[in-house]
């Protein structure tokens, strides 16, 4: 156990001096409140705290945040954080991204920061629209949408971000949403605690160019039969009276359904330790659209070996075997001769 | 039995070839670790296809290895083979372009059946069509005579053929008085998991060296004494090998863990290799999910204080372009390395050209500037990586370091330096608030410049009070805030100018070697042409021309006192291999009328070539 006592902080010493620019309304200051907010209580201090971002309105995050910050290029954050967190396993390190950074542009360093298990905590503000470019169709918006760049309705096929995820063997996967101070940082907590990567989908709202597009869901109104909250070890249900339920298929596959005497015994409970991903996956699949009932909280979450650790240790074993690394001999290791 | 005679000679070139599968490159390496131990100086030039195993016996799967040793100091392995050692008829055939009359032919005279002569497109024997007249062949069943002395250790024959090209190391041994021992330990070592494999060779070679001495076939047996070289300790050594030990040492020199993001891409991969293993040092390497990944994470590890490296080659150059930017921006020290290789696109990959002198210096986006360095020779590449380390760390700058396939690939021995003797550059991290506000008290700005340098405090992340934020948004002049003011944009564009442009003060000066001080013209090169420049150079002084030569290692900035040396000369010839960017440069920056001498045919300049070059210019042809 450390002995060096972590400076009790308030909300207050982790907020910057810089003047917060983004659109007033915008999701990203709940988000932004919800973190400064949860600082004090994670037990880290300021300086050993990192917040890396990409390109985007989310990506300005790390100005507002009195800790070490870089803001960096469009996608390559989880990039620079692995390459950060590897040599720097002392640093709390968080990404902070949105659904065009680190699902179109970003998307391979994401897969590839998830399935190597880099400790870092990276967080998606998903808007389901270009902000900083003033509005056009994002990874994730859903087909047929009508932007500046596609008037007569977009013909992608949207990502699920939690289903991406887990298809890239992540160790953490949760989502929260901007509209529940209390559950982003239960949720962030827990991201940050869990060794390895970890990934949080952030429901966010952009007012300005895609207004309300998770109002069906997250509204206060809506919230008690359209969030399915996801908790450990427990049968999983929902409505204003958990009237609803998740059901298996024979297939794998899973359902909503109301609960009946007939059918109660079948609900599925939920167990995000278990190993393999099917079930998560399963359970990700719920989200359909805006206006369907849509899980919310931690997916997945199961421990195996973090990146940077392994690194070291294989640092660690090739000094314990060769000693620390000697120049003069190395420099004579292909064999030398000697002219007189 | 007659005896042959033993005759010494000043330097032989060698070239091995055969196909890809026949261990050409294994065979020209043994030859040359022989002869360096021996005591000759040496050159070295592997030439080979980028696929791994192209269609046996064919023009396009021939695999080459040339050697130069010598009693004297050379600097290249050699215009032409003095002796090609053919393994099979495309090995013969995709040479007979760079061979003199009068150079000796050693055939496989096994590999020339119909089928394998149909494979490499000849369509009657050259062995027996008179059209070898001009050269001096010797013809030996090589995998005859090798099947026969394995049978004995119980070898099959399709195992034995695959020893024939130690019959033919046994066979040059022999023919250059080459010492044995080394040879035949060094393949009980290697070859010490597989005994027959390791009988095989240990057959084969021997068998080679004895049909020298027997066969009665060559009258003749040469031998190259040993070079004068300077008194020390010396090792034989890749480019690629020299540019990963000089980072390590600028590791070890600057205290700081040595951190390298790479994706694999040929001719640089073996960077990466070659620091994989070096764990025990305290480095780590990153294979990335791609080439913006690399220099990614080597951007993340320098601003967390490691010494943040990234290799490539071209492609992945225009890959990591914007990520440099945020270097620049950010201004954090990071090396790159490019072991350049012919372009555009995927162009020629294992081939050599000196192409991305222009993407290395303006690739990228907005007013940029970067340091770029160039090695001269393979262990050159040891000491340009140590300064561009040293200048990244002093500058906080990226620098960027061109190699090239030659360099990466070829060999010369190298004089290992005293380690104590090697200089020290430690990360000077800021260590506290460095400006005082009205009020006295004190802040941490990171865009507060040493007057000096110009450079930036470094502080990564882990010191109280010194938390702060940055990134590619252009910053205010000394707090380092998000600002969009153009005139405080104009200013630190200047600044970041001036800081790269202030460099030319912490590199040596451009030296020139002009022996008679009043030379006709300047040569004036730039990085792995420095062998070739120098070996025709030395022929043109031979013939009696003045010739002064200067190689530029240091191409951003330029040494301070170049435009004063080009200011001497009348003439001034650039030979690069590309269709003429530092002459380009030097006409746009110092209006001199340098002539470019360009080559872009995925190798060196010869010496001959040179001379020409040199020659054309006097002559007032070019």
């Amino acid at each position: 156990m450390s002995t060096v006592e972590v400076p009790l902080t308030t909300r207050k010493d982790w907020a910057s001096d810089q003047e917060v620019r983004w659109c007033p309304g915008c999701g990203d200051y709940s988000i932004l409140a919800a973190m400064q907010g949860l600082m004090p209580d994670l037990g880290i201090r300021r300086e050993s705290t990192v917040f890396v971002s990409g390109i985007g309105c989310a990506a300005r995050f790390p100005y507002y945040m009195n800790t070490y910050g870089v803001h960096t290029i469009h996608g390559r954050a989880p990039a620079i954080a692995t390459g950060l967190a590897m040599s720097r396993p002392d640093l709390n390190v968080f990404v902070i991204s949105g659904d065009g950074d680190a699902l179109s542009i970003g998307g391979n360093h994401l897969i590839h920061a998830l399935r190597r298990n880099v400790n870092i905590t990276i967080m998606l503000f998903n808007n389901r629209i270009y902000g900083l470019t003033k509005g056009q169709y994002s990874p994730t918006s859903e087909t047929g949408k009508i932007t500046k760049s596609s008037p007569v309705g977009s013909i992608d096929q949207p990502f699920n971000p939690v289903s991406l995820a887990l298809g890239a063997e992540a160790s953490f996967v949760a989502r929260t949403h901007d509209m529940d101070r209390a559950h982003m940082q239960e949720t962030f907590r827990r991201a940050f605690e869990h060794q390895g990567s970890s990934l949080v989908e952030v429901y966010q709202n952009c007012n300005v160019f895609n207004d309300a597009a998770f109002e069906g869901i997250t509204s206060k109104e809506n919230r008690g039969s359209m969030l399915i909250n996801l908790n450990h070890g427990q049968a999983i249900t929902f409505g204003a009276e958990q009237e609803f339920g998740v059901f298996k298929n024979a297939d794998g596959s899973v359902f909503t359904d109301r609960i009946t005497d007939a059918n109660r015994a079948g609900i599925l409970v939920h167990d995000e330790n278990v190993v393999d991903p099917a079930s998560a996956f399963a359970i990700s699949r719920l989200t359909h659209s805006d206006h369907e009932p849509t899980p919310m909280g931690v997916f997945r979450s199961v421990q195996r070996g973090e990146f940077g650790s392994a690194a070291t240790a294989q640092i660690v074993q090739a000094q314990a075997n060769k000693g620390s690394g000697d120049l003069g001999a190395l420099l004579r290791s292909n064999g030398s001769w000697t002219i007189q | 039995m007659t005896k042959a005679t033993q005759t010494t000679i000043k330097n032989v070139v060698l070239r091995f070839a055969g196909d890809s599968g026949d261990g050409m490159q294994l065979t020209g390496e043994r030859f040359t670790s022989i002869s360096a131990v021996f005591g000759n100086d040496l050159a070295t030039f592997p030439d080979f296809p980028a696929e791994i195993r192209a269609p046996a016996g064919t023009l396009n799967g021939v695999s080459s290895f040339q050697v130069q040793i010598s009693d004297h100091d050379i600097t290249t392995a050699g215009d032409a083979p003095d002796v090609l050692i053919a393994m099979n008829p495309a090995g013969l055939r995709a040479n007979m372009a760079i061979l003199e009359p009068g150079a000796t032919i050693i055939v496989n005279n096994d590999a020339f059946d119909e089928r394998s002569l149909t494979k490499a497109g000849y369509a009657d024997n050259p062995l027996s069509d008179g059209s070898l007249g001009k050269y001096t062949v010797y013809e030996v069943p090589m995998t005859t005579i090798t099947t026969e002395v394995c049978k004995e250790a119980g070898v099959k024959p399709r195992d034995a053929e695959r020893s024939k090209n130690f019959f033919a190391l046994g066979l040059v041994s022999w023919l250059y008085s080459r010492p044995i021992d080394s040879t035949l330990a060094w393949i009980e070592a290697r070859f010490a998991k597989n005994e027959l494999v390791k009988q095989a060779n240990l057959r084969a070679f021997r068998a080679g060296y004895d049909f020298g001495e027997t066969a009665e076939l060559f009258d003749a047996r040469y031998e190259v004494a040993k070079s004068n070289f300077a008194p020390g300790e010396y090792t034989n050594i890749t480019g690629n090998t020299a540019m990963a030990w000089g980072l390590i040492a600028a590791a070890k020199q600057s205290e700081l863990p040595l951190f390298l993001g790479s994706y694999p891409i040929t001719p640089a991969s073996d960077i990466l290799h070659e620091l994989s293993k070096r764990k025990e040092f305290g480095v780590r390497t990153f294979q990335a999910e791609d080439e913006i990944a690399g220099i990614a994470a080597a951007i993340g590890a320098s601003y967390g204080g490691a010494l943040g490296i990234t290799t490539t080659s071209g492609p992945g150059l225009d890959l990591k372009s914007e990520a440099m930017g945020l270097a620049v921006s950010l201004e954090i020290p990071l090396v790159i390395i490019d072991v350049q290789r012919a372009g555009p696109s995927t162009g020629i990959p294992t081939k050599v050209e000196q192409t991305d002198l222009m993407a290395a210096l303006y690739g990228r986006h907005g007013e940029s500037p970067v340091p770029v360095f160039a090695a001269l020779t393979p262990g050159d590449c040891f000491y340009v990586a140590m300064e561009a380390a040293r200048v990244a760390i002093e500058y906080r700058t990226p620098v960027i370091v061109l190699s090239d396939a030659y360099l990466a690939n070829g060999t010369e021995p190298w004089l290992i330096p005293d380690v104590a003797s090697l200089p020290s550059f430690g990360p000077n991290f800021a260590s506290g608030p460095n400006h005082e506000l009205a009020d006295g008290t004190m802040e941490f700005w990171p865009y507060l410049r040493d007057p000096d340098t110009l450079a930036r405090p470094w502080a990564p992340p882990g010191m109280a009070g010194l938390e702060h934020r940055v990134g590619g948004l252009e910053k205010s002049d000394g707090p380092g805030n998000v600002a969009y003011d153009g005139l405080n944009h104009e200013r630190m564009t200047q600044l970041r100018s001036n800081k790269v442009a202030g460099i030319a003060k912490s590199i040596a000066p451009l030296e020139v070697d002009d022996p008679t001080g009043d030379g006709e013209v300047l040569v004036l090169g730039w990085g792995g042409t420095y062998g070739s420049i120098v070996a025709g150079v030395l022929r043109s002084r031979a013939r009696g021309r003045k010739v002064a030569h200067a190689q530029l290692r240091h191409l951003n900035p330029f040494p301070s006192n170049l435009g004063e040396i080009l200011s001497k000369y009348d003439k001034v010839l650039v030979p690069e291999l590309n269709l003429g960017q530092l002459s380009r440069l030097v006409r746009a920056e110092y209006l001199v009328d340098a002539k470019v001498l360009s080559k872009v045919q995925g190798s060196p300049f010869r010496a001959s070539e040179i001379e020409s070059g040199i020659e054309a210019i006097l002559g007032g042809a070019l």
